[in-house]
């Protein structure tokens, strides 16, 4: 009895410990950061801002941040002004789920933009479905995002198509039929690139010699580049992220592996060219938007958005205001601040203009677009070729 | 009569957390509620792990591995035992708490079986010998799962839906957990295994001198810390609705020895009071999260320098709360 | 047979900045008994000091062209990049270290696993988590012998590697701090009735230690391209395993072990997975404590009651 009368007490003081501190939490997030005024309309957007990812939140985050401001400018939507809260999820896939939650419970969202990698759309989604709060992801690849569920969406192509795209331009443009895959293994983005890449490549009559990996945040890739070098191949697919893949290139160039890689989205960062230097040039890789080609709405974001941040945006800028476009035409659409009235608006969306082209949702919560392939000169990405599915 | 008595006390905590999760429910946000399980969650982990770093003084840091085998035992078996269990109930809570226990159950003996694995070899090591080879063994089992692709590799495990594990833990699932652990390891602890335990971590080679077979002891100690970590993984990874090998790195074992250190090393209450804190500065530092871990790692030195026996050393609350009386005097000694 | 050759360079370079490290570890493990988790990051450190101090000398200016940064600087940053680890290493030995180090052996482990984790953290929010380029400190000059291809910078981390550790040994053997430090490695309590000024030898210890490893830093820079905040980590690790393997408190046994490990590193990278690298340290690590504890150039020490 007396163990027991010792963990009931303790037991108690821990529950009042903890309904403590959560009345407390309950109470101060409700008077303060998470006001949300009736004249509002409340976005949230949770993004890698910090960690080794960061360059991609930060980017998507200002381009968003353009078109929501460009939208209040314009006198906001349904009269009301939108307000844009950013939760930063270092790059962790449990920090994301506690996003989502804590932008829904505390800031009172009724739309959520994000996330860029896959792996943690993932697990926002599964949270935005399951409190059916429509979500929009701007870039993540990976098919399995929007199949968790109908109030999951993305502005972006996927990577079934994106290897295809690559696997037809290896193909198709550059005329080779021997490329070497070497995928970053703790990156369900990379494999899944990967994957598609194979597939499409061997389909049009090319043969992938050899498959190397490697890790992400792994330094030494002379190991990986040495195995490639004693094979046959005539450019190596490479569809890591950017942090990784300047040092590979730069490996390759010192090792003699003379071929040119190709990549995917996961490259846009101006730090790939920071880090690889000359060794990255002739390279290619796929990617949403190319900053030299010029549509009238691709043009003016460009200039609006090097006026505003003093730097020009990635692909990924461009997804992040294209996201942002596509929900504030999607409520005004909806005619009121309702999450599934919202989410019927965005299922519905048709013909938008983007700044990447033209988008229409199919059925699987997918739009249908274009990939442009880049090249890399003199330090630049410049538009080579776009390709359409 | 004294075993009736103690399954009516039982029955009775239980209903008490089944009434307290209608209000936690009810009263908190979910995102408040998150962190409640996530303090729970902590709780088992600190007080496992502080019965081998603590009462039996053999430091590990790789903890975080255990958790991680019963995360993916637990997730694995629940996917693959919900279809004949619910053939057999049918589809309602009675089936999800049979699949969820029983998944649970297992986790915990694949974490226990692993930490035989890790402890047998490894605790023949002292100090920091065995420090550095239970980080090893945590690393290997994190790479292991990584590159594991019938679990998912990097991408993780989110079983047979799209929409990942079925979300099986909630409070009452939480706490009566904990409340079953934190028994079973205070009546260990408590008990003459654990003064055999306790003398192990004083004075081993003393302790053997006296019969004691520490290897032994320690390596069970090792695999029952290891289980109840795998308990915590379990029920981890059906709140985050998959399990990843990413949630388990070294950062995770950190997490567990700050728990340990700031309640105390070797108090089961102090084990308590740490993994309710690092679930709750986890969320209060939010805004402060690129400091988290930098402020974590100052506390951990300043402790060690200052008050290395953290909140509570060695001692337990309620012991705290008994001091209180004042002694009695000492009887008179018979003169022969 | 050529890759193979590639494969055995590359791990034997990898292992030289290894046993840089290691050194650290093993002399202060010999003398102290302590895991110095921190040496991986003075090792990061050192690195960053590198990185920076060539900034400011104004290497960017001399990237692209064909002009090298001059060679009397790039001494000059290593110079100061070993200074600057070195006070690090004895500013971390005097705050955290000596407080604990009469308390028992779980305090100063602890100790040490918190100062690591400060540095990792706070080097993240000085020096941005992002990796950097190293810049080009040493101009790279390729040349293939026998279908190898040999960088110069892989000839100056054996050249250097080589240098600082036969500086070190004959440091140990023929000065008299050498000899100190020796002592200490044996009892550390007879050196002091010996009138010995134990924390001025500790304190050396230390600053030694670091500056080897701010000289791998360096060069571990060069070598793989990129530095970031958490590359001490696991490379820390691993030269501490090489020390184990090669016999803590044993000098050459570090150096050997450096070697032994880079080369199994690669080698399983190469012909086996390179997902399995970092995990291969860690099974030699098991083993050779399984199999012997002391190490392979050790001396087994018997625990007296």
């Amino acid at each position: 009895m007396r163990i027991l009368r010792r963990t009931l007490i303790s037991g108690l003081c821990a529950a009042a410990l903890v309904s403590t501190i959560g009345c407390k939490k309950n109470a101060t997030d409700g008077s303060t950061a998470g006001a949300v005024e009736a004249s509002e309309i409340a976005i949230g957007h949770y993004a890698s801002m910090t960690g080794s990812t960061a360059h991609f939140g930060q980017d998507t985050d200002r381009g968003l941040r353009l078109a929501i401001e460009e939208a209040n400018a314009t006198g906001g939507v349904l009269g009301k002004k939108l307000k844009l809260v950013t939760l930063d999820d270092r790059g962790d896939s449990a920090e994301a789920a506690n996003a989502v939650n804590r932008l829904i419970d505390v800031e009172k969202v009724t739309a959520v933009i994000g996330e860029v990698a896959s792996s943690l759309s993932l697990a926002g989604g599964r949270v935005a479905q399951r409190r059916k709060i429509p979500m929009i992801s701007p870039t993540s690849t990976n098919p399995k995002v929007t199949e968790v569920g109908d109030y999951i969406f993305r502005v972006c192509f996927i990577d079934p198509f994106q290897g295809k795209v690559m696997a037809l331009f290896a193909r198709n443009n550059l005329k080779f039929d021997k490329v070497a895959i070497l995928k970053d293994v703790k990156n369900d983005y990379s494999i899944g690139l990967a994957d598609a890449f194979q597939k499409a490549f061997t389909a049009v009559g090319g043969t992938i010699v050899v498959e190397q990996s490697y890790s992400q945040g792994d330094t030494d890739f002379s190991a990986q580049v040495t195995a490639i070098r004693g094979t046959a191949a005539q450019a190596v697919f490479v569809p890591g992220y950017y942090s990784e893949v300047g040092t590979i290139a730069r490996t390759a160039d010192r090792l003699g592996l003379k071929v040119p890689l190709l990549g995917g989205d996961g490259w846009d960062s101006p730090d790939l060219f920071k880090i690889g230097g000359d060794a990255i040039n002739g390279s290619y890789f796929s990617d949403h938007f190319a900053p030299d080609v010029a549509t009238d709405k691709s043009k003016a974001f460009v200039a609006n958005f090097t006026k505003k941040y003093g730097q020009a945006p990635t692909g990924l800028g461009a997804l992040g205001y294209e996201a942002g476009l596509v929900l504030v035409d999607s409520i005004k659409r909806a005619g009121k601040n309702d999450p599934s009235t919202i989410r019927d608006a965005i299922a519905g969306t048709k013909d938008f203009e983007g700044v990447t082209g033209k988008i229409t949702i199919d059925a699987q919560r997918n739009p249908q677009k274009s990939a442009v392939v880049l090249k890399v000169e003199g330090g630049k990405a410049k538009f080579e070729t776009s390709i359409a599915p | 009569m004294r075993a009736l008595t103690r399954v009516a006390v039982a029955a009775g905590v239980l209903l008490v957390i089944y009434g307290l999760q209608f209000g936690v429910e009810a009263g908190f946000t979910q995102y408040v509620q998150r962190i409640i399980l996530l303090a729970g969650i902590n709780v088992i982990l600190a007080v496992g792990l502080n019965l081998i770093n603590g009462t039996t003084g053999q430091f590990s840091i790789g903890h975080a591995g255990f958790m991680a085998v019963g995360a993916y035992g637990a997730a694995y078996i629940g996917v693959q035992l919900a279809g004949p269990v619910h053939g057999l109930l049918g589809l309602g809570p009675l089936a999800d708490a049979v699949v969820f226990n029983l998944a649970l159950l297992a986790g915990a003996i694949f974490a226990g079986i692993s930490g035989l694995i890790v402890g047998m070899p490894s605790l023949r090591l002292r100090g920091d010998y065995l420090a550095v080879v239970t980080l090893g063994f945590g690393e290997i089992i994190r790479i292991l799962f990584n590159n594991a692709t019938f679990l998912g590799s990097a991408t993780g495990y989110f079983g047979d839906s799209p929409s990942g594990l079925p979300e099986y833990t909630n409070f009452f699932w939480v706490f009566a957990w904990v409340t079953v652990i934190v028994l079973l390891i205070h009546n260990l602890t408590f008990s003459q295994t654990g003064r055999s335990l306790t003398a192990i971590r004083e004075d081993e080679i003393a302790a053997e001198a006296m019969a004691t077979p520490s290897t032994r002891l320690k390596v069970t100690a090792f695999a029952i810390s290891a289980a109840s970590a795998g308990i915590a993984g379990g029920l981890f990874a059906h709140m985050q609705s998959g399990v990843r090998p990413e949630d388990f790195r070294f950062e995770k074992s950190i997490d567990m020895i700050v728990m340990i250190i700031v309640g105390g090393l070797g108090s089961i209450s102090g084990a308590i009071l740490g993994g309710i804190f690092v679930a709750v500065s986890l969320e209060l530092m939010r805004d402060l999260q690129q400091y988290r871990l930098v402020l974590y790692a100052l506390l951990l030195i300043v402790i060690m320098i200052v008050r290395p026996q953290g909140l509570l050393g060695t001692r337990e609350l309620h012991h705290l709360l008994r001091r209180k009386r004042p002694a009695k005097p000492a009887a008179p000694t018979e003169s022969t | 047979m050529t890759q193979l050759l590639q494969q055995i360079i590359n791990g034997l370079s990898l292992g030289s900045i290894y046993a840089l490290i290691a050194l650290g570890y093993t002399m202060v493990y010999g003398i102290l008994k302590l895991i110095n988790f921190a040496h991986g990051e003075v090792f990061m450190v050192g690195a960053y000091t590198g990185f920076y101090a060539a900034g400011a000398l104004g290497v960017a200016g001399f990237e692209g062209r064909n002009q090298a940064f001059p060679l009397y600087l790039a001494v000059l940053v290593l110079i100061i990049a070993m200074a600057a680890a070195a006070l690090l290493g004895m500013a971390i030995e005097f705050l955290a270290y000596r407080p604990v180090r009469s308390a028992p052996r779980l305090t100063p482990l602890i100790t040490a696993i918190g100062v690591s984790l400060f540095l990792q953290n706070a080097g993240m929010l000085l020096f941005s988590p992002n990796p950097q380029r190293y810049p080009a400190i040493l101009s790279e000059v390729r040349f293939e012998l026998f279908g190898v291809i040999v960088t110069n910078i892989k000839l100056t981390i054996f050249v250097v590697a080589l240098a600082l550790m036969l500086g070190l040994h004959l440091f140990v053997q023929r000065t008299w701090t050498g000899r100190a430090m020796r002592a200490l490695s044996f009892n550390i309590d007879a050196a002091k009735l010996m009138g010995i000024d134990t924390n001025r030898v500790i304190r050396s210890t230390f600053a030694i230690g670091s500056a080897l490893a701010a000289a791998g830093g360096i060069l571990f820079g060069l070598d793989q391209i990129t530095i970031n905040p958490l590359m001490g980590v696991l490379t820390g690790l691993k030269a501490f395993v090489a020390a184990v393997l090669g016999g803590i408190g044993s000098i050459p046994g570090a150096v050997i072990g450096g070697l032994l490990i880079g080369l199994a590193e690669q080698l399983t990278a190469g012909y086996l997975s390179p997902e399995y690298r970092d995990a291969i340290t860690f099974v030699i690590l098991i083993l050779i404590l399984l199999l012997k504890p002391e190490g392979l150039l050790g001396v087994v020490r018997v625990e007296k009651v």
